[in-house]
């Protein structure tokens, strides 16, 4: 029997949506450069969550809490190597190169 | 290219052109005793080729013990040169040599290779599989290794040594300031060492959370698989930030990049922060396996289960996490700031907290134990104190306002030898009298392995011990001599004399494999020491098979359990007898070892084209090897049945052990 797959149907419309937003905030608005960045990068972040949980089965099967362990220690470790190292190197964000 | 080849081979210094011949000898040495004993096909055959996680692991101990011998050499040239004032015995720049690959082989090319090697050796048999998740890349992750530490090694002979410190900072290690080809040997040789690593890293992980045998869960498992575990994700998290600022640097040193220089836009104390964002995790990835061996060795000689055995769990995946969080604690003095810095000197003390754990942990495993003092054990007895000792000057270190005092001193030079000797060469130590009956069916001669042990703590104590006192006078580390004036000389002739006592006790170390190999007793059982999991359900030295019938394991100790309730896990019926599979041999990580050694040399030698040409081979093997699909043979009944009575039959004793 096959169900109507509206989990992927939803997440096709959201994922569209997220884009379009991006697109528009990019290409329509008069916000600074720097607002613009952080609001895409902040959509961009929520799209792929969004596809990690409804296309790319990270919730499913017997691995799914090493799936998840694996990214956020991922993002853990992101974090710590680009965000640490640009504060280290900044002297504490008071002194720039 | 501009190579002047006159300065291809170093001349004109006595001790080098001593170790040029002694080096030309030993080969001619190796090479016709190879032939006169008609061993060239069994060394391709049984080890050159071989893909057995134990005899990849001895392959890693063997090298690890040359590369400590090298490493010790370098340590004892340097005691030599400051025991006096004003000592002519080494110059300042082959001092500078000297430091430099004895920091970088003590640290990567033995200390690594050792704990790697053990791990190889046990970790399969510990949780009861047949080998590795990947054999062969196993192998490839050896002969990196290997090719990387030649390469390393032969640099002072040809081309010059690098002489930057084993942590090469820039602007020194760059270009402008280092013209020479020396700090290229650091570059490609630890890179190529680097990516042997890491894949070993990748392959742990995967055996260990996917071929525990039936009934290891993790928290099952003994301790030294935990490290293991924890050690390994450290590694894939931590060495591709080396390999980064590896890549970095061989940019800015070859192709004249600016990553790092001074001039160009670059960011010189940006390596500092890369290197050390490695660097720390690094001192976890040696420190954590240790004292997983030393859980083991507790247990097993104080007769008691690990005290505490989820908070070591709890710590050690504790330890993993700030192991990323503190690497600024190394370069307070560049000067980041009142906030940078404290966060760095709080989260550096926090470490104290999970590492204290640990040994309240080890001295409750041993309260009410019935302590026996073999070799093994002292050693582990000995670390407590002496790595306590290491760690308090630690948190001394670790408050950024002081630091300014220490850094740079050679108190701080005693302080990581208190944490290296004891966390780390004390384990392998011990390790390796514990698991040597695994390796080669007979034990380590216990009167010699103490002498071994008194010589070598007392030595070390003796030798490091001073050098707080040094440190605290205002003694600055990396200086090749001092005046008369200064006030040094007793404590450092005291320093000195030390070493030769340390050297004693590897001496000893030396003879007793050599005494073991002729007259040590070969009658011994799977369990000389009476020991807690599962790579003693076994024979000693292993077949190559590990198990005949994997065992089913229900508690944490599960072999001691065993032993104790007389469980069928342990015999072996004739219907339990099967086929085993096994992988085949393979001679390309080998030759891949060696085309990664011949085009880092001709890279290092800035021969673009031929380096090129070189690492085209590497693809070829990757390609060879992804059209490889031969998977293995069979073991056959009659011959593991065969095998299985040859042990099991034995009615083995540990005797004559004793001198
Ligand atoms: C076995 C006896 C050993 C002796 C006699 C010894 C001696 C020394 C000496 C004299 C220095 C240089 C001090 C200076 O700055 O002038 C040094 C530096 C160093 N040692 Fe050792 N050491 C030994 C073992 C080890 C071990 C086992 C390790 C690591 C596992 C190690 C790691 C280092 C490192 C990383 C440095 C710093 C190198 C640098 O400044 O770039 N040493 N050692
Ligand atoms: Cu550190």
């Amino acid at each position: 029997m096959s169900r109507f797959p509206i989990g992927h149907v939803l997440g096709f419309l959201f994922s569209l949506l997220l884009t379009f937003a991006a697109a528009g905030i990019a290409l329509k608005t008069s916000l600074s450069f720097k607002t613009i960045m952080w609001i895409i990068g902040g959509l961009a972040v929520v799209q792929a969550g969004l596809q990690l949980t409804m296309f790319m089965h990270v919730n499913e099967g017997e691995d799914r809490h090493s799936q998840w362990i694996n990214i956020l220690y991922g993002v853990f470790l992101a974090v710590i190597i680009v965000a640490g190292s640009i504060w280290v190197m900044s002297f504490g964000g008071t002194h720039s190169h | 290219m501009g190579i002047k080849w006159d300065e291809f081979f170093i001349t004109g210094d006595p001790l080098i052109l001593g170790s040029q011949i002694a080096i030309v000898l030993t080969m001619l040495g190796i090479v016709a005793g190879l032939t006169y004993l008609k061993r060239w096909k069994w060394l391709w055959r049984e080890w050159l080729t071989t893909v057995d996680h134990k005899r990849i692991g001895i392959m890693y101990i063997i090298s690890a013990v040359l590369m400590f011998f090298r490493g010790g050499m370098d340590g004892l040239l340097m005691k030599a040169q400051t025991s006096r004032p004003e000592m002519e015995f080494l110059t300042a720049q082959h001092y500078n040599e000297i430091f430099t690959t004895h920091g970088v082989i003590m640290i990567l090319f033995m200390a690594m290779p050792f704990l790697i090697g053990l791990m190889n050796v046990v970790i399969p048999l510990q949780i009861g599989a047949r080998d590795v998740a990947f054999p062969q890349l196993n192998a490839l992750s050896f002969w990196l290794f290997f090719s990387g530490a030649m390469l390393f090694n032969v640099s002072f002979v040809i081309g010059g040594s690098p002489d930057a410190g084993w942590t090469s900072y820039f602007p020194l290690a760059g270009k402008e300031f280092s013209p020479g080809i020396g700090n290229n040997y650091y570059a490609v040789a630890l890179q190529i060492a680097g990516i042997g690593t890491l894949l070993s890293g990748i392959n742990f992980v995967v055996t260990i959370l996917k071929m525990r045998t039936k009934g290891m869960t993790l928290m099952r498992m003994p301790m030294f698989s935990w490290t293991t575990l924890v050690t390994s994700i450290i590694i894939v998290a931590a060495f591709p930030i080396f390999t980064v600022a590896l890549g970095l640097m061989t940019f800015d040193r070859l192709y004249g990049t600016h990553f790092f220089t001074l001039s160009g836009g670059g960011l010189d104390m940006l390596w500092a922060n890369l290197f050390w964002l490695w660097g720390h995790p690094e001192v976890y990835i040696v420190a954590l396996p240790a004292f997983g061996i030393f859980s083991e060795v507790i247990a097993t000689f104080s007769r008691k289960s690990l005290f505490g055995y989820k908070s070591m769990v709890v710590s050690i995946v504790g330890i993993a996490l700030l192991s990323m969080l503190v690497w600024v604690h190394h370069f307070y003095t560049m000067g980041a700031g009142a906030a940078v810095n404290s966060v760095f000197s709080i989260t550096t003390m926090l470490i104290a907290v999970p590492t204290g754990v640990k040994m309240f942990n080890w001295l409750f495993t041993m309260r009410h134990g019935r302590i026996r003092t073999t070799t093994a054990m002292l050693w582990a007895l000995a670390f407590v104190p002496c790595f306590v000792i290491g760690g308090v000057t630690g948190v001394m270190l670790a408050m950024g306002a002081a630091d300014y005092q220490y850094h740079n001193t050679l108190f701080l030079v005693a302080h990581f030898h208190y944490v290296l000797i004891p966390g780390v060469v004390f384990a392998v130590f011990a390790g390796l009298y514990y698991w040597w009956p695994k390796m080669f069916g007979f034990l380590l001669n216990e009167r010699l392995g103490k002498w071994h042990f008194w010589l070598f703590v007392i030595g070390f104590n003796v030798t490091f011990m001073p050098m707080f006192f040094l440190g605290l006078k205002g003694a600055v580390r990396r200086s090749y001599t001092f005046s008369v004036e200064s006030g040094f000389s007793n404590l450092f002739l005291v320093s000195a004399l030390g070493s030769v006592i340390l050297a004693a006790g590897f001496a000893v170390f030396c003879y007793n494999i050599y005494w073991s190999l002729r007259h040590a007793d070969r009658n011994i059982t799977g369990d000389p020491w009476h020991a807690r999991t599962l790579e003693w359900a076994t024979a000693s030295p292993v077949q190559p098979y590990n198990f005949a019938k994997l065992p089913v394991v229900d508690k944490l100790d599960a072999f001691w359990h065993m032993k104790k309730s007389d469980s069928p896990e342990l015999t072996l019926q004739q219907t339990e007898i099967e086929e085993i599979h096994m992988p085949n041999n393979s001679g390309l990580p080998f030759v891949m070892g060696i085309i990664f050694g011949i085009a880092g040399f001709l890279l290092v030698f800035e021969w673009h084209l031929a380096a090129a040409v070189a690492a085209i081979g590497i693809f070829a093997c990757l390609i060879v090897r992804s059209f490889d699909y031969n998977d293995g043979y069979h073991i056959h009944k009659a011959e593991v049945e065969q095998t299985e009575q040859a042990w099991r039959l034995r009615e083995g004793e540990v005797n004559r052990y004793v001198g």
